[in-house]
C-alpha cells in the first residue's frame, strides 16, 4: 500500500464517518426539521395550546370566507390534508399565490374549540412551470392534473 | 518562453491510465499557464454569449408563468447561481482531495481561487430565492431544510476562504481549508434531497435526471442557456483568477528568490 492510497483512505474513512454521524443527527432531529405538521397529525395528537405550530396543507375549495370589520381584513379557510381539515383564522394581507385548492403554510397556535388562529400565512407553490396558455389548454383537453390546484381559468 | 522552462515530456510522471496522465501533465504551473491561456478566449466569450441569450430570452421573451406570473422570471439567475453554488462547492472538495491525497501543486491554489466565486454565487441565489420568496410565499426567509442547508453551505464557504489565511504558515492554511472542504461536502447531498426528505416551504426540483420536466419547454430552453452561460462564467472567471494567481506566484519567487514559496512544499 502506497503512501497516496493510504491517505485516500484516510480520506474515505473521514467522510464516511463524518456523514454517518451527520445522518445520525438529521435522523434523531427529523422531527423538528420538517417544516409544518399537518392537520391530521394535530388532530390525532393535540399540542398545548400556547406552542406556535406551523400547518401546512390545502385550502378547501369553497371554504374562504372573508369578514371586513376593520381596516384589516379577516379572512377563515379550512386547512386539509386530505384526511383530516381545520379551520384557520387569519387577520392580515394574505400572499398572492393564496387561493382555494392552492397548498399553505399556516404559522400560530390551535385553540381548544379546535381552530387555528394564525399570524402568518405563507403560500406553497410546485415545481410546476407552464404559460397561461399551456394552463389553458390542458383544462380544454381535460388533461389538468388535479394536483396543481383548481384549473387557471376558475381562478378570479 | 514558458515552454523552455518545462521537463522534458519523457519523464515519468507521464505514465499510467489516461486519467493519471492528463493530471500529472497538467500538475506544471507552465504547462497549465500555457493551456489556460489558450483556452480562456474560448470559454469566455462562449460564457458570454450563453448568458446573454439565456437573459434576454428569459428576462423579456419567455411567457409569464400560469400561476406566478412575470415574477417567475426571477428562476433565470436563480436557478443558475443555485447550481453554481453546489457544484463549486464540490469542485472545491475536489481540490481538498487532490491536495491531500496526490498533493497535486496546483490544488490548493484553485481551491483558493474557487471559494471566493463559488461563495458569491451562493449569495446571489439566496438573494434572488429571498426576493422571490417575498411576492410568492410572501416572507423573504424561513428556516426550512432546503433553505437552511444553503445558507450552511455560504458559512463553510466563508469558513474556507478565512481558514486559508488564518495560518502564518501557508501550507498549514490550504491543508486545514481542504479538510473543511472535504467534511462540508455532506452539506451536498442534503441540499438536494432536502425537499425530498423532509416538508419544506421551497418547492421540489423541477428537472430531475428521473422524471421528465415539470417546466414548459417554452421556460426550460432559456433556463438551459442560462445555466450553461452561468457555467462556463464561473469556469472563466476561475481559469482567470487561478492564472493570475500562478503568475502571482511566479513573480514573487523571482522578485523575492530568498522566500522562494514552491508550489507545494511539505
Amino acid at each position: 500500500m502506497t503512501r497516496k492510497i493510504r491517505r485516500l483512505w484516510f480520506v474515505v474513512i473521514f467522510i464516511a464517518c463524518f456523514g454517518t454521524a451527520i445522518g445520525l443527527i438529521l435522523r434523531a432531529f427529523s422531527s423538528d426539521i420538517v417544516f409544518f405538521v399537518t392537520p391530521s397529525q394535530i388532530v390525532f395528537s393535540p399540542l398545548s395550546y400556547h406552542r406556535v405550530v406551523k400547518l401546512g396543507g390545502m385550502v378547501v375549495a369553497g371554504s374562504v370566507h372573508w369578514k371586513k370589520h376593520t381596516e384589516t381584513p379577516t379572512v377563515t379557510f379550512d386547512v386539509t390534508d386530505g384526511l383530516k381539515a381545520i379551520t384557520v383564522i387569519y387577520r392580515g394581507i394574505l400572499p398572492d399565490l393564496f387561493r382555494e385548492g392552492q397548498s399553505v403554510v399556516v404559522i400560530g397556535t390551535t385553540t381548544p374549540q379546535h381552530t387555528f388562529i394564525a399570524s402568518e400565512v405563507l403560500a406553497k407553490h410546485d415545481e410546476t412551470y407552464m404559460p397561461k396558455e399551456v394552463a389553458d389548454a390542458l383544462r380544454k383537453s381535460g388533461k389538468w392534473d388535479p394536483r396543481f390546484g383548481p384549473p387557471p381559468s376558475d381562478i378570479r | 518562453m514558458t515552454r523552455s522552462l518545462l521537463p522534458p515530456r519523457s519523464s515519468s510522471t507521464l505514465q499510467g491510465n489516461v486519467f493519471s496522465r492528463f493530471f500529472h501533465y497538467y500538475a506544471n504551473p507552465g504547462r497549465f499557464l500555457h493551456m489556460g491561456t489558450r483556452v480562456q478566449p474560448y470559454l469566455t466569450y462562449s460564457a458570454l454569449f450563453f448568458t446573454f441569450i439565456g437573459l434576454v430570452w428569459g428576462l423579456f421573451f419567455s411567457p409569464p408563468d400560469w400561476q406566478q406570473g412575470d415574477t417567475v422570471r426571477i428562476m433565470y439567475v436563480h436557478v443558475p447561481t443555485a447550481i453554481l453554488a453546489s457544484s463549486g462547492y464540490a469542485a472545491l472538495a475536489l481540490c481538498g482531495l487532490f491536495s491531500l491525497v496526490w498533493q497535486h501543486p496546483l490544488a490548493n491554489l484553485a481551491a483558493a481561487e474557487i471559494g471566493p466565486v463559488g461563495a458569491c454565487a451562493t449569495a446571489l441565489c439566496l438573494v434572488t430565492g429571498s426576493l422571490w420568496g417575498k411576492p410568492m410565499w410572501g416572507t423573504y426567509w424561513v428556516w426550512d431544510a432546503r433553505l437552511t442547508s444553503v445558507l450552511i453551505l455560504f458559512f463553510l464557504y466563508l469558513g474556507h476562504i478565512s481558514l486559508i489565511h488564518a495560518f502564518e504558515d501557508q501550507q498549514h492554511g490550504y491543508q486545514a481549508a481542504a479538510i473543511l472542504a472535504l467534511a462540508g461536502v455532506i452539506d451536498l447531498p442534503i441540499i438536494k434531497f432536502s425537499v425530498d426528505w423532509w416538508n419544506t416551504l421551497h418547492q421540489p426540483d423541477s428537472i430531475t435526471l428521473t422524471k421528465a420536466p415539470t417546466i414548459s419547454s417554452s421556460m426550460l430552453w432559456p433556463l438551459a442557456f442560462s445555466m450553461v452561460g452561468f457555467f462556463l462564467g464561473f469556469c472563466a472567471i476561475v481559469l482567470a483568477r487561478l492564472r493570475a494567481a500562478i503568475l502571482e506566484r511566479r513573480i514573487r519567487n523571482l522578485l523575492f528568490p530568498s522566500h522562494h514559496q514552491p508550489f507545494n512544499s511539505r
